[in-house]
């Protein structure tokens, strides 16, 4: 580690009109080193690595790049200075091919023409460099999350970056997929890259970087070596206040009422005879790989998407569903896990965004907005929505008061099942805890409610029971004591499937299967 | 993006009403100042009927074509699709004309042969959007070439007339009506009224807004999305139908060239009235503003010679532009 860092942010501050986001923020980044920027979501972290990389000017301080102060005027300079910036939400054109992409805005040329036999060649060294099985001819559409991330990389190495900035990597990545991320970082870092990434997951912040930086409300309130630090104290330092009990308690006496009885669902391409048994009062954990299937089989059940089952009984009755009208008429419902893309209208107000799926309760031929508006003041105090101004679109909400509104959205059309569908992804500790205590409580009132997630911890955590699935099938049900991270592994990667690199191809296989 | 909240709150609290909403209110106005100061003939009552009953069937259209584009859909063969039903309305009347008489009966049926005509069209076009998930774009500018081919060929490259004795008959419905406005007006200002009342008060109008928004979302919120998207082009369909009624009586034939470019003044109206023409979100009031806002600018430069209304075009592509130019300062301001 050199004395004098890479990029260096030095008293950055940063106002969108009146309002101050950033508050004179120092951060250094070394050559060889991978540092972790922390904090809840509004804590300002990307607008800090969005200066960094220059597509934002900060209004007061300096940007050092090699102890010099710099200008970076643009996006293009930051990436001339060998800054790049890696989006949670990939910046590949999806039609154009690995190459194309790879080489995109400063293609090779011969003469007139582009040099395509060079370009390949480049590109399949970089990707062999990065250990990713990907043809320089895919085209990027049909690649899975983990190989667009490795595009991303080669990309970024094809333009000699020394500083890589990747916002939330392991978001949109399954565990297998992390790991071989991981193993590039390292890579990366041997090599001499400076490299700042942010993450929720303090368990991989702990493991892969060397310094960690806590921002909380637009300063930094802690920088130092990841090894000084546990994480309970991140989390404390990011939120303010103590976080160590996340989940709140189960109840004492397990919950027997089956409420939902789904047998021999179809899911074409994705679900294969899946049976489900769910009890009123418990939140059920339905955990298993990328691709396992288990989205499709929810969406399935709740009528988004074509699907036969052999039978369907909610409390007791035999149900028929073909719509997601059906499965709200029978008190059942599901709340996406893709909350952008499905779950919101982001350039809608929160009063339209929260009464759309309840609109009935509004009037059947002209919309009560007086009333609508009562149900806006209900659900900014039930859910804790923190909006500055109720006016405001869903798209500025953060992430988490995003979730809370979909949360909010959903509970309106008061179903009695339901199924939550990754219900925490890309929030902040401070609210996921918030919303396991809500989880909890719509629990302990009488609901059944199925929580789809990939986040272990969230699993083990908050589920009375857990349900595995794998390829499309049930892998295994566990109850009480049975339930651990070792045993949900086994049964979601298929029992006796051995060492590593049968878990590699296992969780590969599945997520091609689920980009096809 | 903190920014942009908090001087949307701090506008809505002062109630001063964004450029959008002030957009086309003020060019409106802009125009009747201009029009009546440069001929003083611009303001009597027989030129102010004479503007609203000939706007009033683009008008017409334009309100059906609102729900459409803020639905996320585009329908470009409503002027082609109204020929169609023109010279179909005419043909059954004057075929009907031997047994019938002139008389209330044969206008009926000509009423009813309109309006069926109009909703199955416009179901036609929703079927293929929706059922069978092509373009709306495509599938519109096929109709479109359908209709306008079959209108010509009806009229076997001339054109379509209805008999003298009835032509005289019907005449009233364009040029009569009660309390100095015209049917045409009339009737577009009902469509106006509950297509207003629809769009930004009914559940149908949240839904429309909801699908054109992101139609994902609205599938995951229940919405019909395909339902939704059925519904407005056979609005848009029975809405043609109806223009096409208080047409038929104004020249009593129809050609090849009837209603020619009518989609393009339908879905200039809308935009420059403030609805996306991406969809998701609409206002039926501002529609009536750029029909109107249309409509003056012909009839001003019809009054005056101070351009030649060969131009007239060319100033209205001028405010469409302009139109779309203040939305979206609107939009990122």
């Amino acid at each position: 580690m050199t004395a004098v860092p890479v990029l260096a942010l030095r008293g950055i501050r940063r106002s969108f009109g009146p309002v101050e986001v950033l508050h004179g923020v120092d951060i250094a980044l070394h050559p060889g080193e991978v540092h972790a920027l922390i904090g809840e979501n509004g804590a300002g972290k990307s607008t800090t690595m969005k200066i960094m990389a220059g597509y934002q000017p900060p209004s007061e301080g300096d940007i050092l790049i090699d102890g010099q102060v710099t200008r970076l005027a643009s996006l293009h300079e930051g990436e001339e200075a060998g800054i790049v910036m890696i989006h949670q939400e990939f910046n590949l054109a999806e039609q154009l091919t690995v190459e194309q992409n790879v080489f995109l805005g400063r293609e090779l040329r011969r003469g007139l023409l582009a040099d395509r036999a060079a370009m390949t060649r480049e590109t399949q060294a970089l990707l062999d460099r990065l250990g990713c099985a990907v043809s320089p001819g895919a085209r990027v559409s049909e690649l899975s999350n983990s190989d667009k991330q490795m595009v991303e990389i080669a990309k970024a190495l094809s333009r000699r970056a020394r500083v890589l900035v990747m916002d939330e990597p392991t978001a949109v990545l399954t565990h297998t997929e992390a790991e071989v991320l991981f193993e590039q970082v390292r890579v990366l870092r041997a090599a001499g890259a400076a490299i700042l990434f942010t993450s929720h997951k303090l368990d991989e912040v702990r493991r892969i970087s060397d310094r960690v930086t806590v921002m909380r409300d637009g300063a930094v309130v802690h920088s130092g070596p990841t090894a000084d630090i546990s994480e309970d104290e991140m989390a404390t330092r990011m939120v303010g206040r103590d976080v160590s009990v996340l989940y709140p308690p189960r109840p004492a006496t397990p919950p027997q009422e089956v409420v939902l009885r789904l047998s021999g669902l179809e899911v074409p391409g994705h679900v294969e005879a899946l049976d489900l048994d769910l009890r009123r009062g418990e939140i059920l954990g339905l955990a298993g790989l990328i691709g396992a299937g288990r989205t499709e089989a929810m969406e399935g059940m709740c009528g988004l998407r074509p699907a036969r089952m052999t039978a369907l009984e909610i409390e007791g009755k035999p149900v028929s569903i073909r719509r997601p009208a059906d499965a709200l008429a029978h008190g059942l419902c599901y709340l996406t896990e893709d909350r952008k893309l499905r779950g919101l209208l982001l350039d809608k107000g929160l009063r339209e965004n929260l009464t759309l799926q309840a609109l009935w309760k509004f009037g059947r031929v002209f919309v009560d907005t007086a009333a609508e508006e009562r149900a806006l003041d209900e659900a900014i105090t039930t859910f804790d929505i923190r909006a500055g101004d109720r006016r405001v679109r869903a798209g500025n909400l953060s992430g988490g008061n995003q979730q809370k509104l979909l949360l909010a959205k959903t509970m309106l059309s008061e179903p009695r099942i339901l199924v939550v569908d990754e219900p925490t992804r890309g929030i902040d500790i401070g609210t996921k805890q918030q919303i396991y205590a809500f989880l909890r409580e719509l629990a302990a009132q009488g609901h059944a409610i199925i929580m789809v997630s990939s986040e272990m911890q969230e699993v083990i955590g908050l589920s009375d029971r857990v349900a595995v699935m794998r390829r499309g099938r049930l892998a295994g049900v566990l109850e009480g004591p049975a339930v651990s991270e070792e045993a949900i592994v086994r049964l979601a990667m298929g029992i006796g499937a051995g060492p590593a690199a049968a878990r590699d191809s296992a969780g590969a296989g599945a997520a091609r299967r689920e980009e096809a | 993006m903190a920014m942009t909240d908090a001087e949307q709150g701090s506008k809505a609290r002062t109630r001063l009403p964004p450029m959008t909403v002030l957009g086309p209110i003020l060019a409106l106005v802009i125009l009747v100042l201009v029009g009546a100061a440069l001929n003083s003939n611009f303001l009597s009552a027989a030129n102010l009927t004479n503007v609203l009953s000939r706007s009033a069937f683009i008008g017409i259209i334009a309100v059906g074509m609102t729900f459409v584009i803020t639905a996320g859909g585009l329908d470009l063969s409503v002027g082609a699709m109204a020929a169609f039903i023109a010279g179909l309305m005419i043909l059954v009347m004057n075929a009907a004309l031997p047994a019938l008489g002139p008389g209330v009966p044969i206008v009926l049926l000509g009423m009813a042969v309109a309006l069926l005509a109009g909703l199955v069209a416009g179901l036609l076009n929703g079927f293929m959007v929706t059922t069978l998930g092509i373009e709306a774009f495509i599938v519109t500018l096929g109709t479109m070439g359908i209709y306008r081919s079959l209108v010509t060929w009806l009229a076997d490259g001339g054109t379509l007339s209805l008999d003298f004795g009835l032509r005289t008959y019907i005449r009233p419905i364009y040029f009569d009506g009660i309390l100095g406005m015209t049917w045409p007006m009339i009737v577009f200002a009902l469509v106006v009224i509950v297509g207003e009342i629809l769009m930004s008060r009914g559940v149908f109008g949240r839904h429309c807004a909801a699908t054109g928004s992101n139609e994902h979302v609205a599938h995951y919120s229940n919405v019909r999305v395909g339902r939704v998207r059925l519904i407005t082009y056979a609005m848009l369909g029975l809405l043609v139908g109806i223009a096409t009624i208080m047409y038929v009586p104004r020249l009593g034939s129809a050609s090849a060239s009837t209603g020619v470019l009518w989609e393009l003044e339908a879905i200039a109206a809308v935009i420059i009235g403030g609805t996306v023409l991406k969809g998701g979100f609409g206002r039926v009031w501002g529609t009536v503003l750029g029909v109107l806002i249309l409509g003056l600018i012909e009839n001003i430069l019809n009054l005056t010679d101070l351009v030649s209304p060969y131009l007239n075009g060319a100033i209205q592509g001028v405010i469409i532009i302009l139109a779309v130019i203040l939305q979206r300062e609107g939009r990122s301001a």
